[in-house]
């Protein structure tokens, strides 16, 4: 670090020992996270470093608990159904969310922000609240224990964040394109997908991204409403936690961090985008 | 590079944000009666299509969410169970005074002895004696085992000397407090599981009175507890990384932020587990910490209320670090330098300069954290162990192991009551539109 030739020496170790508390933070955030990859080759059916893993013994590492989710019938039942249900979720949220997004940036919108407070609302509603509620009523209307249902549900807790992303993304946006292109003579259809849509994609996706985390990373209302049929990977995890512990729980975390990696990544690069079409770049 | 973003102006001007100013023209041109027809059906064309595209998903939140809320909310004051098992006796029992400590007439007897009868031969008086049971432990095998007997006897024989039938078979029958809580228990409206979630119940004259054992108080009281510590922790932890990436190079904030946003991004569940790797006897920091010989005994850690803080906080970091890290950025370095150059002390201009300009990113942090947190379920339930646990998941536990469905709506209906609370304070103070990912 560079300091100005004005700072005393305490001003000095001040700024070297708030360097020294900022890494020590960025190691226990990132800690956790890191700590599960090496422990997911472990040989041994244990969640801790055994003696060979530490001396490097390339015996000690193995890739048995990789092997054991392709092997077993559960694990490839939950991933499949972790996908399934959380793109059938996202194509319901991001449409839904989308549209309404469009709606409510418009001025001329009564009740704007009644409106945004209530479909901001599943967000906030703690999930267990939401899951008894949803478990009451699904069951009534027969979509407990269906693909259906917990499509809904996962949709329904998804589309405040398309809102929220497609808001940001129209805050730039200029309304006299919307008008000019209809003076031109374009359909509103036509309107929307060669103009709107261009603009705020970057938003839509993230949104759509956010929308599938959601869905994705849900276990509470799937504890509660899936059946047998429907559990998703989360859920797979939660009972493996609480019944037997085994390292292919850690197997499968370390896959889910690979995919929160690249969406990371996605969400980055999209939002570097989405600035400069902000700014006019593109 | 911020998931949520709320800058400092945003939040002093969200005050008169969410209202729409009608739009004034500032040329005072005259317009024809036609012309201001046709203004006005332009406006409200306009109107009817910003209203359609926000209805279909208005539709779906309002069916797919706010019904089922609402649902769990009437249940939890409805509760017809009993009514339904039992209408006659219940109808005949509305014209008995509880409170003259004389039992009901034989006739009202003879009613319930058929009823129960009826309830025996359907197979349902288990759900019955369930219920008076909740209101009144002990009942249970006396309905149980009076509607067994009951089955043998002949129905014209009950309808007209029932009465005599059931105090032959059980003594019981002649108390007073028993006929007292069948009575209380058949009324389809209820306020008595929100008495029970706040610790509280009808004496014999009907009067509220507290419980004996408090359990749901203290939840609620150590939930709030955890919540607060959370928010704390998640502030003094947070508040260094978040100052020290917004005055970092941009390069540099920009490459330790994936540190931050990567765990965000990782599922709640794989940082569970994590902390379960970590925690556990025989895990890593134990065997860390026995390795340096710093301990020689393992250290219980999981499954402790230490566990379910230490995850949470983990978790909830970066809702905290995020918003103060964007009110931060906002924050022109030159007062504190000014502060500094006319003479102040660094550690007082840096607390009466710097600190309140980040209040902004430190209130919508801690309102979001505290949000969270208070409603948590999964990490307590997996980390907790039984000094761990929180609100959510005693709720969790009425819908699942006691299925008594109404006494867990009347807790979530209060949890709820507390969260909507907080989210009326942030959408007053920050502004639910103010917030910002990706």
């Amino acid at each position: 670090m560079n300091f100005p030739k004005y700072f005393t020496i305490w001003q000095k170790l001040g700024m070297h020992s708030l360097r020294l508390t900022a890494w020590l933070v960025l190691v226990f955030l990132m800690l956790p996270i890191l700590v599960i990859i090496p422990l997911s080759f472990n040989a041994e059916p244990y969640f801790t470093f055994t003696q060979g893993m530490l001396a490097l013994d390339p015996d000690a590492y193995s890739l048995k608990w990789y092997e054991e989710i392709i092997n077993d019938d559960k694990w490839i039942l939950a991933i499949k159904n972790s996908f399934y249900i959380g793109l059938c979720a996202t194509v319901l949220a991001t449409v839904l969310g989308t549209l309404a997004a469009i709606g409510l940036s418009n001025p001329v919108m009564p009740l704007q922000r009644m409106i945004m407070a209530m479909l901001l609302s599943p967000m906030i509603v703690p999930l267990i609240i939401t899951a008894a509620g949803m478990y009451f009523f699904y069951t009534q209307l027969g979509l407990a224990g269906t693909y259906l249902g917990v499509i809904i549900a996962h949709a329904a807790l998804g589309t405040p964040f398309v809102i929220i992303t497609v808001n940001a993304a129209l805050s730039g946006f200029d309304y006299s394109l919307m008008r000019a292109s209809l003076g031109l003579g374009a359909t509103p259809i036509q309107t929307f997908f060669k103009v709107i849509m261009p603009l705020i994609r970057p938003g839509v996706i993230s949104g759509a991204l956010f929308a599938f985390v959601t869905s994705f990373d849900e276990v509470v209302v799937i504890l509660f409403m899936a059946g047998p049929e429907q559990r998703t990977i989360p859920r797979q995890m939660f009972s493996g936690l609480r019944e037997q512990i085994n390292p292919t729980i850690l197997a499968v975390a370390v896959l889910l961090v690979v995919i929160s990696a690249l969406m990371l990544m996605t969400i980055e690069y999209l939002r570097a985008r989405g600035e400069r079409i902000r700014s006019g770049e593109i | 590079m911020s998931q949520i973003e709320l800058t400092a102006d945003q939040m002093v001007n969200t005050a008169g944000a969410g209202q729409v100013a009608p739009a004034q023209s500032s040329d005072q041109t005259i317009l024809t009666a036609a012309e201001a027809a046709q203004a006005r059906k332009n406006e409200r064309r306009r109107k009817t299509v910003a209203c359609l595209f926000v209805t279909p998903l208005l539709l779906f939140v309002l069916i797919a969410f706010i019904a089922p809320i609402g649902t769990m909310l009437y249940r939890s004051v409805y509760h017809p169970t009993v009514s339904q098992l039992i209408p006659d006796t219940l109808q005949s029992l509305s014209g008995w005074d509880d409170s003259t400590g004389i039992r009901p007439e034989d006739a009202v007897l003879n009613i319930f002895s058929l009823e129960l009868q009826r309830l025996a031969k359907e197979r349902k008086a288990g759900k019955l004696a369930e219920e008076i049971n909740r209101a009144r432990p002990g009942s249970s095998s006396l309905i149980k085992s009076t509607a067994r007997k009951l089955k043998k006897i002949d129905r014209n024989e009950l309808a007209t000397g029932g009465a005599d039938q059931l105090l032959a078979l059980k003594p019981q029958w002649q108390e007073v407090e028993l006929w007292r809580v069948i009575k209380r228990s058949g009324a389809p409206f209820t306020d008595k599981f929100y008495l029970t979630a706040l610790d509280l119940s009808r004496d014999k004259a009907g009067d509220i009175v507290p419980r004996d054992t408090r359990i749901y108080l203290q939840l609620y009281w150590k939930s709030l507890k955890i919540a607060l510590l959370i928010t704390v922790l998640t502030a003094i932890i947070g508040f260094p990384l978040s100052y020290y990436l917004a005055n970092a190079p941009a390069k540099t904030a920009n490459t330790l932020m994936v540190f931050v946003l990567l765990p965000f991004w990782t599922s709640l569940l794989v940082r569970t587990t994590s902390w379960i790797a970590l925690l556990q006897t025989n895990g890593v920091v134990n065997s860390f910490l026995q390795w340096t010989h710093i301990i020689t005994e393992p250290i219980e850690m999981l499954y402790t209320q230490f566990s379910t803080v230490i995850a949470m906080t983990h978790i909830l970091l970066p809702f905290m670090i995020l918003p103060l890290y964007s009110v931060m950025k906002g924050i022109d370095p030159s007062y504190f330098r000014a502060a500094l150059s006319l003479g102040a002390k660094p550690i007082p201009a840096f607390i009466r300069i710097y600190m309140p300009m980040t209040l902004p990113g430190i209130s919508a942090g801690a309102l979001l954290v505290f949000i969270i947190s208070i409603g948590y379920y999964i990490t307590p339930a997996l980390v907790g162990g039984t000094d761990g646990q929180m609100i959510s998941n005693i709720i969790a536990f009425h819908m699942q192991s006691s299925n008594n469905w109404e006494l867990a709506a009347a807790l979530g209906s209060l949890l709820l009551g507390l969260i909507m609370l907080l989210y009326w304070v942030y959408d007053r103070t920050v502004g639910v539109s103010n917030i910002k990912l990706g």
